[in-house]
């Protein structure tokens, strides 16, 4: 049992941030700074015919001005891919300013630099853009004749059709089946720092603070667009206000910043607006779905089709992948998914937290409650009878704990007293109900190699590095915990280092692989060097340890121990100071498994909700929440649990209040602030319950550490829908579900 | 530094103020500027001179002559809400207060501030769109755009932004006045004339002249708003606009009938909506949830709706007979 590992220890860096004291990418003070001030196009599709450039720099305290007139051509044209793939990761095939075509609302069309902020925004109001529009395709609704079935999903690396058996056959046979269509809204994330880079140059040589969810990928992506070595561009990041995968990919601004620096020849940092953050880096689409179940009087899944049609910009094939789960959580011989696209005038939509899974998975959960009410069956119990041992591809679970997740989940809201009969409990004006929806997320091994380094002083103190970034997760005190645990010390004689390219390589913390793959690196670095300071001490004739087997010494606070005979010990520090050794370090890789290791990857869990409904006015509050989930070892259950709760109140919010549409008039976004676009407040927020299934899991790393990012938030939406039919009888096929969607009988669906 | 410059007065008396304002057409009163502030970095008003009021003696709360209460304009939102004399007399006034914006906004707003309170009509604050409330002429964005937030009451071909105000709801319900001084003088307007509805000039707001100052709200005796109350309906449980509000003061006798009644919504008028057509309904009449229903029918019959907002209408009439409802049994 370790010391350290799966402690709730309170984050290392909490000092810094309550007291003000971390540096975020926006506060980085250089000589000489200057800001820049993205200006966005005010159409959604045409060209730009004119920029008249004389007032906004006659307002003086301008230093440059570019637009498409000026701006370098990149490099190498941008591939839309994952960040998790190790490669650049440009959030869109696409790069502003480099010719006069407008393909949506607030695309970057001029960047103005200026001596203050207030300066930029000044001049950026006084530039003349003239455009000419043409009609735009911004909603399903305008481009729904439009629509195809794409092949593939994210530049190629996804199949689009995931199909085995007969859907149609198993569905004419079925004896039961339940066909559900559901519309969602766009959703923004809304960090609460919006994107923000400033940029350096000294020579040919690049410094970059990102407010990023990988330095890695800001590197390779804009060396790449720059044409400049990747050894000349460093990336520093040691705080990020959140991400939610806004900061996932790396969009235009970045590489636009570090142009703009080498054109007014001043470090520049060019902050996005809240506004801009609408705009500039990405969106969960708009999107409809429909769900069809087949399935026997006995409960037994024969067969599903989930289609999903939503639109993406002109140059992409994205879509949220919105089946990854529904073809697995439940065993069936008969499976359809289909990802259906529109082009239209948008940016790429990129992902958002548990992306694609979150609504494949609402589509997915609310059916199957429709399909458990259908046979008179406990939804519980019709999820624990459908999971299966297996994947869809008759692999078995690295780690499973689904049924114990539902199970535990059931007592937690006290489901046994539960009577299934939809809308007969009344408190005043309220009608209540409780729902359930299980939950998962994949582990997706698309990565590469990861790197960390651990190096030990003659002291008996400690750097552990790797390039994680710290967005709010908690990665500098599990990392800590991790290497003390690895290393066998005191977690206060380490320090662990992130954030930075010229660190060891790990790839950006994205789709809930952060912390299995920084764990696993910083645990065999810390390992390989435990290993090597035992091997120092059994080989050195002046050691108590000499000529112990190194199997049988042990490591605690610094000290190794030998496991026969615990009188005989010596410091870490004693014998590096004996040896004349000022440090040693060592470097530990991990490969990831093949992705197509023959295991099935899920991470999985079990989501239950009381609700109140306003008989009269569809409003919804959600009175209980609880959470089961079973991610492999939990490196610090405190920042787990914060991890999970924050997913699940991005369900809530998901669930009844997020949604974003753009207006079809003008192509934009209708809700572009914080005012309009409503998060969950403190008011809304429930009596809530988080907790954990143990699992072992020997498969996705050496810790069997599964990630908490996304299974939090999967679910959460699906449940409170399902209270919401347990409270009123009404089925919900829109989100948000906001009082006229319940009012009217739960949307068109 | 540059930026778009702007001149900023500090006004030490009322006729200082008032005398900045009318010699600058292009100049601007600046209260808590909880709105405002917003609005000059958003580019949707654009003056040249701001001319602050705060320093003005204008935070006093006091009894008048013929038993209401006299509210300063710079009196803070929070401090009126929670005055023992408004929670008393007034407390779906108070209610009204603490259910607009949040406890800081509250701390700076002032009650002058909160009647020129601007629309949260994006069109009207994204500086870019067609809207005649910022430009006239140039046409309303959001008769066909995303309107769910919008106006169902008191609409026009030209505008239908919904007022924001939860207070000026209950102030409306309760006969209050504005008094204002002018260049002329001081002149009080009773407050259902103070809140002009769009027609054909969106733009014109207030029957205010430039220069002219909010200097104080007279709230009338009322023994009936001793039992007043507040609602308000939301998306969210707190921190956001109405979608409908009900303010609601009745007094019924004891043969079961409507002896008074003050009943005012905010979330579904282009101003802040005095029923008065559910109170002449219901006044005389026996207090039977029928009755509250064909009140509520009466003030909606004109609902002037689009397919994003009609949900407005039901939801409306649901909130006032409830509202009526549960004033009866409490």
């Amino acid at each position: 049992m370790s010391p350290v590992l799966g402690k709730p220890v309170n984050r290392v860096d909490g000092p810094d941030k309550v007291t003000g004291t971390g540096r975020y990418c926006g506060e980085i003070v250089l000589p000489g700074l200057a800001y820049g001030l993205i200006v966005g196009a005010d159409v959604a599709k045409g060209r730009v015919v004119s920029i008249d450039e004389s007032a906004a720099r006659a307002a003086g305290g301008v230093y440059g001005i570019l637009t498409h007139r000026n701006t370098p051509k990149v490099a190498n044209a941008p591939h839309l891919i994952p960040s998790l793939a190790g490669q650049p990761a440009p959030g869109e095939s696409f790069f502003p300013m480099q010719d006069d075509v407008v393909h949506y609302w607030g695309q970057p069309v001029a960047l103005v630099v200026a001596d203050s902020l207030e300066s930029a925004a000044h001049a950026a109001a006084l530039l003349d853009i003239t455009y000419e529009e043409s009609p735009a395709v911004a909603t399903i609704e305008d481009g729904r004749k439009s629509a195809y079935e794409a092949e593939t999903l994210f530049g190629g690396l996804m199949p689009a059709r995931d199909e085995r058996g007969d859907v149609t056959a198993a569905l004419a046979a079925a004896e039961v089946t339940v066909d559900a269509s559901y519309r969602y809204a766009a959703n923004h994330h809304n960090p609460l720092e919006t994107s923000v880079t400033t940029a350096q140059w000294d020579g040919d040589r690049l410094t970059l603070w990102d407010s990023t969810m990988g330095v890695r990928a800001s590197q390779l992506t804009v060396a790449s667009l720059l044409g400049i070595p990747l050894s000349d561009v460093r990336v520093i990041t040691h705080f990020v206000g959140g991400g939610f995968g806004s900061k996932a990919m790396v969009w235009p601004h970045v590489t636009l910043a570090a142009m703009a620096a080498r054109h007014v020849g001043r470090p520049v940092r060019l902050t996005l607006t809240r506004p801009q953050s609408f705009t500039s880096n990405g969106h969960r689409e708009e999107q409809e779905q429909r769900i069809t179940l087949g399935a026997g009087r006995d409960g037994r899944l024969t067969a599903i089709r989930h289609q999903k049609l939503s639109i993406t910009s002109s140059f992409d094939d994205w879509a949220e992948p919105a089946t990854g789960v529904s073809t697995q959580i439940y065993g069936c011989d008969n499976y359809l998914g289909s990802h259906s696209l529109i082009k239209g005038n948008t940016m790429t939509p990129t992902f958002t937290r548990a992306p694609g899974e979150s609504l494949g998975s609402f589509s997915l959960e609310t059916a199957m409650d429709r399909l458990a009410y259908e046979l008179g069956m406990d939804p519980v119990e019709l999820r624990i009878m459908n999971h299966p041992p297996v994947d869809n591809h008759g692999n078995p679970w690295s780690s499973d704990g689904m049924a114990d997740c539902l199970r535990r989940g059931a007592e937690l809201i006290g489901w046994a007293d539960r009577d299934p009969t939809p809308g007969v409990r009344q408190e005043g004006d309220n009608l209540i109900g409780t729902g359930v929806a299980g939950a998962g997320y994949p582990v997706a091994f698309m990565m590469p190699v990861q790197h960390a380094r651990a190096r030990i002083f003659n002291d008996g103190s400690v750097v552990i590095q790797t390039s994680a970034q710290e967005f709010g997760i908690g990665v500098t005190t599990s990392m800590s915990q991790v290497g003390a645990d690895g290393l066998g010390v005191d977690m206060d004689v380490l320090r662990f280092e992130a954030g930075d390219t010229d660190l060891p390589n790990t790839t950006s913390a994205v789709g809930s692989m952060g912390a299995t793959m920084q764990s696993s690196a910083v645990h065999n670095a810390a390992r390989t060097l435990r290993n090597e300071l035992i091997a120092h001490a059994v080989a050195d004739d002046k050691s108590p340890l000499h000529g112990l087997s190194p199997s049988s010494v042990r490591v605690a606070d610094g000290r190794m121990t030998s496991t026969l005979d615990p009188s005989i010990s010596e410091s870490y520090a004693d014998m590096l100071q004996r040896n004349r050794l000022l440090d040693l370090e060592a470097l530990g890789s991990w490969t990831p498994p093949p992705f197509t290791t023959p295991h099935g990857l899920l991470t999985f869990g079990a989501q239950f909700a009381e609700v109140a409904v306003d008989k009269d006015l569809g409003l919804v509050r959600v009175r209980r929440m609880a959470g089961v989930f079973a991610p492999g070892r939990v490196l610090n259950p405190k920042l787990a649990r914060s991890q999970l709760l924050g997913g699940m109140l991005w369900g809530l919010g998901q669930a009844l209040l997020e949604g974003n549409q753009i207006d079809r008039q003008s192509g934009r976004w209708a809700l572009n602030n914080l005012g309009e676009y409503l998060v969950p407040v403190h008011a809304d927020i429930p009596d809530i319950q988080v907790e954990f299934v143990e699992v072992e899991d020997d498969v996705v790393g050496p810790l069997g550490v599964k990630g908490v990012g996304e299974v939090g938030q999967v679910g959460a939406a699906a449940a409170i829908a399902n209270a919401v039919f347990h409270a009123t009888g009404r089925r919900m096929s829109e989100l948000p579900m906001t009082a006229e969607v319940v009012m009217n009988g739960g949307g068109a669906g | 530094m540059t930026m778009r410059p702007i001149t900023f007065f500090r006004a030490g008396s009322i006729d200082d103020a008032v005398a900045a304002v009318s010699a600058n057409p292009d100049s601007a009163f600046l209260a808590g500027g909880t709105t405002e502030i917003d609005l000059l970095r958003l580019g949707v008003i654009q003056p040249t001179l701001l001319v602050d009021v705060n320093e003005l003696p204008l935070t006093y709360l006091e009894d008048t002559e013929s038993g209401g209460v006299r509210i300063g304009a710079m009196a803070r939102m929070s401090d009126v809400a929670r005055a023992p004399r408004i929670v008393e007399r007034y407390p779906g006034m108070s209610q009204a207060l603490l259910l607009g914006a949040s406890e800081q906004l509250r701390n700076m707003a002032s009650m002058g501030g909160n009647m020129c309170q601007r629309t949260r009509c994006a069109y009207f604050r994204d500086g870019r769109s067609p809207c005649n409330k910022r430009e006239p002429g140039s046409g309303c964005s959001a008769l066909n755009g995303v309107n769910r937030g919008h106006a169902i009451l008191g609409t026009s071909d030209q505008c239908i932004a919904t007022h924001p105000s939860d207070v000026a709801v209950a102030l409306v319900a309760l006969d209050a006045t504005v008094r204002t001084m002018g260049p002329d003088g001081i002149r009080t307007i009773p407050i259902e004339q103070f809140f002009l509805r769009p027609e054909d000039t969106p733009s014109v707001e207030h029957p205010l002249e430039h220069g002219e100052l909010i200097v104080a709200i007279d709230v009338p005796d009322l023994p009936v708003a001793r039992a007043s109350r507040y609602v308000k309906h939301r998306d969210r449980a707190s921190y956001e606009f109405a979608l409908v509000s009900v303010f609601s003061a009745m007094r019924v006798d004891d043969k079961g009938n409507v002896a008074e009644l003050r009943l005012a919504l905010g979330g579904v008028g282009t101003v802040p909506w005095r029923a008065h057509r559910a109170e002449e309904a219901l006044i005389g009449r026996p207090a039977t949830p029928e009755n509250f229903a064909a009140a509520a029918d009466a003030e909606l019959a004109d609902a002037d709706t689009r397919p994003m907002n009609a949900f407005k209408v039901t939801f409306a009439k649901r909130a006032i007979v409830r509202e009526l409802s549960q004033v009866v049994t409490s």
